[in-house]
């Protein structure tokens, strides 16, 4: 056999905050009703670049995101297209209840940012993980919540979202992200993109856990097993038709996703494979636990959330798929 | 304007007598500041609700919807002949107040604590639009017990937004008692001024009063003004004034009636 050159090749790109960042400058040339708040962690969630370019049009909001996300309501039904930015974990549990009843309630033009999703901020420690942003988010209803897994993805989601009217949660995360797309890639809100072909079962990631489906697809190819892997950038809504053709075409289907599996992208998908198509499923999230310090990739690897994970899921799926005589 | 306050009273009374739960107090004692606001202070135009450049008014106490609704349909936002159908199933006069249902109200409220970061995002959306549109938030004293109030107080000081004035219906009763056996909230005005307010201190039934406030409020430049209006829960209604019972109680049929007799 001759080796042949990866598809994928998942260089290092920059963390999806980071192209969100940028990608926000970008629109706000484009748009002078974007207006930007943040919660002393602007340089962190990279809104720090639209303070330095529209300094007139930044909020310093304080450490107070409750406050951050309602005086985005206020923006919102005053006409303005407001951005909000935190860590997940802080917007989206200190700013629930405004999320709730002054955003998602009267279905507001508010865009919402957590950056730092997941485990894999690293040595800070649990109470600045997010392990819950997915479930929170799609709990409010008219949401659309976004998650890129590499930076061409982030980039024009972000642009996309802005475009798009109505309520909106981006979910980013702090490590730079393998490239997985080229530049002129086309992305539209509420479509998977199926980013490998397969027939034997499908891996239906986002966020991080893309690189990891990608690596395991290259791993059980070897082996003459075929994985489908799809993108799915865009949790709700969730492209129904993508889900519903994979488990008709693969029969089996694993979620994996740096979330909680309660609440996270797994049971959604399930949602819809059980109201379309029922098949074997298995999930690579966080099982009903917090994490602790370390680098990214220790937590990532001792909490089960990269491609090593994902193979052996497959490889459960497969077994139940075809149970052996 | 005094006439309007009658009825308006007269409206509360009667919808929420026919609704069988709602918060009369609370509703009352606000009477004299809304009709103020709607009938004098504010610049708006109710054939032309999303007028860019309006003044707008914001319920943070959104449990006194009555009193907003009332006024509302005094002025032509709503109908008149359909404040009774308050509460019930497919009213747009919904138990607290909600844009899905009413377009012409400015904000969804009813969870306390988020008017005034409403009204400053408002008030920001104002200025970096040179309209001279102001913003009005009404908060009830239990309310400001909640934390994103002073949140919202040190961000309003902060941004200078001197285009929004927060109201406290200063009534001294909430839902489990009076607001100082519940959790304190006095010194009121020391603790606004703390926080970088102009601020001014009224009786909230003194219609004369609330305009010469609204004016000072208006002309004060650099800071955001509170208004620290000190009334009387259930105002207007002899047994209604004053007790606790009345924060979230209907008046019974022979309530309603004694009532009205009394705002005749």
């Amino acid at each position: 056999m001759t080796p042949t050159k990866p598809k994928f090749e998942l260089k290092l790109g920059m963390a999806t905050r980071e192209a969100f960042g940028k990608a926000l400058v970008v629109a706000g040339r484009e748009n002078k009703d974007i207006v930007v708040g943040d919660a002393d962690l602007s340089k962190s969630t990279y809104t720090s670049l639209f303070h330095n370019e529209f300094p007139d049009r930044f909020f310093s909001c304080g450490i107070a995101e409750a406050n951050m996300v309602a005086i985005a309501a206020g923006f919102a039904y005053a006409g303005k297209i407001p951005v909000v930015a935190s860590f997940s974990c802080f917007v989206m549990n200190k700013g629930f209840e405004q999320l709730r009843v002054t955003v998602a309630y009267p279905k507001l033009n508010v865009k919402v940012v957590g950056t730092h999703s997941g485990i894999s901020i690293g040595e800070d420690g649990p109470s600045q993980m997010s392990v819950e942003e997915t479930a929170l988010a799609c709990s409010l209803p008219g949401f659309v919540v976004i998650s890129p897994a590499d930076e061409v993805s982030a980039t024009a989601l972000v642009l996309a979202a802005i475009k798009y009217v109505g309520p909106v949660f981006i979910r980013t995360g702090r490590m730079k992200a393998p490239i997985i797309y080229p530049p002129d890639q086309k992305f539209e809100i509420g479509k998977a993109i199926e980013l490998m072909e397969g027939t034997d079962v499908t891996v239906i990631a986002t966020g991080l856990l893309v690189a990891e489906a990608i690596r395991a697809h290259e791993t059980l190819e070897a082996e003459g097993i075929s994985v489908r892997v799809i993108d799915v950038h865009t949790i709700k809504p969730l492209d129904r038709a993508a889900i519903q053709r994979a488990a008709a075409e693969t029969g089996a289907i694993v979620v994996a996703e740096e979330h909680l599996i309660d609440g996270g992208l797994g049971v959604r998908v399930a949602q819809v494979v059980g109201e379309t198509h029922p098949c074997v499923m298995e999930f690579v999230g966080i099982h009903d636990t917090y994490a602790e310090s370390g680098t990214p990739e220790q937590l990532l690897d001792k909490y089960g959330l990269v491609a090593r994970d994902v193979i052996a899921a497959a490889r459960r799926a497969l077994a139940r798929k075809k149970p052996r005589a | 304007m005094q006439a309007i306050a009658k009825r308006i009273r007269r409206g509360i009374i009667e919808m929420i007598g026919a609704a069988k739960s709602g918060h009369p107090g609370g509703s009352l004692s606000a009477v004299e500041l809304v009709v103020a606001l709607y009938f004098d202070v504010m610049r708006h135009d109710p054939s032309n609700p999303k007028w860019p450049d309006r003044d707008r008014f914001i319920l943070s106490k959104g449990h006194a919807a009555p009193v907003l609704y009332a006024a509302m349909a005094e002025c032509g936002y709503t109908p008149l002949d359909q404040l009774n159908t308050l509460r019930k199933l497919g009213s747009i006069y919904q138990g607290h107040p909600d844009v899905r249902f009413i377009p012409s109200l400015e904000a969804s409220t009813g969870s306390l604590g988020e008017g005034v970061s409403l009204a400053l995002g408002m008030g920001l959306t104002a200025r970096l639009n040179g309209s001279p549109a102001r913003t009005y938030a009404m908060m009830g004293d239990g309310e400001i017990q909640e934390g994103q109030i002073w949140e919202s107080a040190m961000f309003g000081a902060f941004h200078k937004v001197d285009n929004i004035v927060a109201i406290v219906d200063y009534n001294g009763i909430q839902l489990d008692g009076f607001v100082k056996d519940i959790m304190e909230v006095a010194p009121l005005a020391a603790k606004w001024r703390a926080f970088g307010w102009h601020t001014v201190e009224i009786d909230g039934h003194n219609i004369p009063v609330i305009q010469a406030a609204f004016k000072e409020a208006s002309e004060t430049k650099g800071k955001p003004t509170a208004i620290i209006a000190h009334t009387i829960k259930g105002k207007g209604v002899s047994f209604m004034e004053n007790n606790p019972k009345f924060h979230g109680t209907a008046p019974t049929p022979d309530e309603v009636k004694l009532a009205l007799q009394e705002l005749q």
